[in-house]
């Protein structure tokens, strides 16, 4: 009897603490309590959950990456693909550009007639200086025809095969132009050379030449038609004991860029040979 | 039959030496693709149509260059003839052989060239030749030495394997 007073006492007392600790834990009395047990959970909870979410992340980083690499690959095609539009549209810009400044020089022209030819290769000795071309005899093109650009004198066609063309440089060691200088009038010899610069000479000691004066073909020899510009001088070597002064000429041709040129086909050149004498002639 | 192989390998060298590489020079030099061919493939063992390979070449070069046809032919021949000797003495050492042989080679056919171009009568100084043209070609060849040696060993294992001992 005692026993089962002493239990209920016990449950009522146990009931009443319960009671007691919840309202004081509503009532706001147990917050500092609370923080200092309940905060160590939570750091650790927080510690645990970050690693979990990074492992979780890690599992599940591969199927991500794939994709990722996959998009980036597709992105790359299409950047690549884009890229290569882009060059054959500046390409077909700069051929429009050189074939629009060609038509304009045939306009100024319009004695002349032209066929326009792409440069596809040069003579594969690095001792002279051809180029050549991809128009040849089906095109109308003969040995002999001078070959310009826009901005001036090329060249001529030294051989022809049917669809081909090879074309002598003015800047060749072996080409010789007859020129005429300008403002002076002044008749003279356009030579190339090994390095492709322009060397004039047989310029009369007693014409006046100066830096800027341009070069252009006599047509004297009939080689070349008159008066297509080949460029200026850049300076003068005068020396009293020399019989010629000499000149080095700077072309307005870029011979290392060119890429379209035109042929001048009504033009023939004449061969003087038989007109030259010989120390055996009568 | 299998000296015709020479006609596309080197027709396709050629295209590239006188559209691409030709407009790549060092000072005023060029390397010589069809030359550096016709050498390595002369040093190859096994291989007997080396003189075709420099007749074929020569041919080729001489009909696309404004150079007197003759110029090529007897440089390239003069070339494999240099090569076979070096395949003969330093067989040991192939790679030597092939830097030797394009040394020489590329320096006889310059003054081949530089002697033709000179007879008939155009301006060559040649101390300005030698070191405008000559030096820098040889240098660029003997930077694509190794690699041509190298291909046309493979090809050279293609057409001409090698025989099994039982």
């Amino acid at each position: 009897m005692r026993n089962i007073n002493s239990r209920s006492f016990q449950t009522v007392v146990l009931a009443f603490i319960i009671i007691g600790v919840i309202v004081l834990a509503l009532a706001g009395y147990l917050s500092p309590f609370t923080r200092l047990v309940v905060n160590p959970f939570v750091a650790a909870q927080t510690w645990l959950s970050v690693r979990f979410q990074t492992l979780q992340s890690y599992m599940n980083a591969p199927q991500d990456t794939v994709r990722l690499r996959q998009k980036n690959l597709e992105l790359e095609a299409e950047v690549s693909q884009l890229q290569s539009e882009i060059i054959d549209l500046k390409q077909q810009l700069s051929e429009t550009r050189i074939l629009s400044a060609l038509v304009d020089f045939a306009r100024v022209n319009p004695d002349n007639r032209y066929v326009a030819a792409a440069v596809i290769g040069r003579d594969p000795s690095p001792f002279i200086k051809y180029v050549v071309i991809n128009r040849g005899s089906d095109d109308g093109l003969r040995r002999g025809m001078p070959v310009v650009t826009q901005q001036g004198l090329v060249g001529r066609v030294a051989a022809v095969t049917s669809g081909a063309g090879r074309v002598e440089l003015i800047t060749n060691p072996a080409s010789s132009v007859n020129v005429r200088l300008e403002p002076s009038a002044a008749q003279a010899v356009l030579n190339g050379s090994l390095t492709g610069d322009l060397a004039l000479g047989m310029i009369p000691q007693t014409t006046s030449v100066k830096t800027g004066d341009l070069v252009l073909t006599s047509g004297l020899g009939g080689n070349y038609p008159p008066n297509i510009l080949i460029g200026q001088i850049i300076s003068v070597r005068s020396q009293e004991t020399d019989l010629f002064q000499q000149a080095a000429v700077q072309p307005v041709v870029d011979f290392n860029q060119l890429q379209i040129v035109l042929i001048i086909t009504n033009f023939r050149p004449v061969d003087i040979g038989p007109l030259i004498p010989t120390p055996n002639a009568p | 039959m299998r000296v015709l192989i020479a006609i596309p390998i080197l027709s396709i060298l050629l295209v590239i030496q006188s559209a691409i590489l030709s407009r790549i020079p060092l000072l005023n030099g060029t390397s010589d693709l069809v030359l550096l061919a016709v050498i390595a493939w002369a040093l190859q063992k096994r291989v007997q149509t080396a003189w075709y390979w420099g007749i074929i070449g020569g041919l080729l070069v001489g009909y696309v260059s404004a150079l007197p046809l003759g110029v090529p032919l007897v440089g390239y021949l003069l070339a494999v003839g240099l090569a076979l000797i070096l395949r003969q003495r330093v067989w040991q050492v192939p790679i030597l052989a092939m830097f030797v042989a394009t040394f020489f080679g590329t320096i006889l056919y310059h003054l081949i060239s530089l002697v033709a171009l000179r007879v008939i009568g155009v301006p060559m100084p040649i101390i300005e030749t030698l070191n405008l043209i000559t030096l820098p070609s040889v240098l660029l060849n003997l930077l694509l030495a190794i690699p041509f040696y190298f291909l046309l060993g493979d090809l050279a294992k293609l057409l001409y394997p090698e025989e099994l001992e039982t």
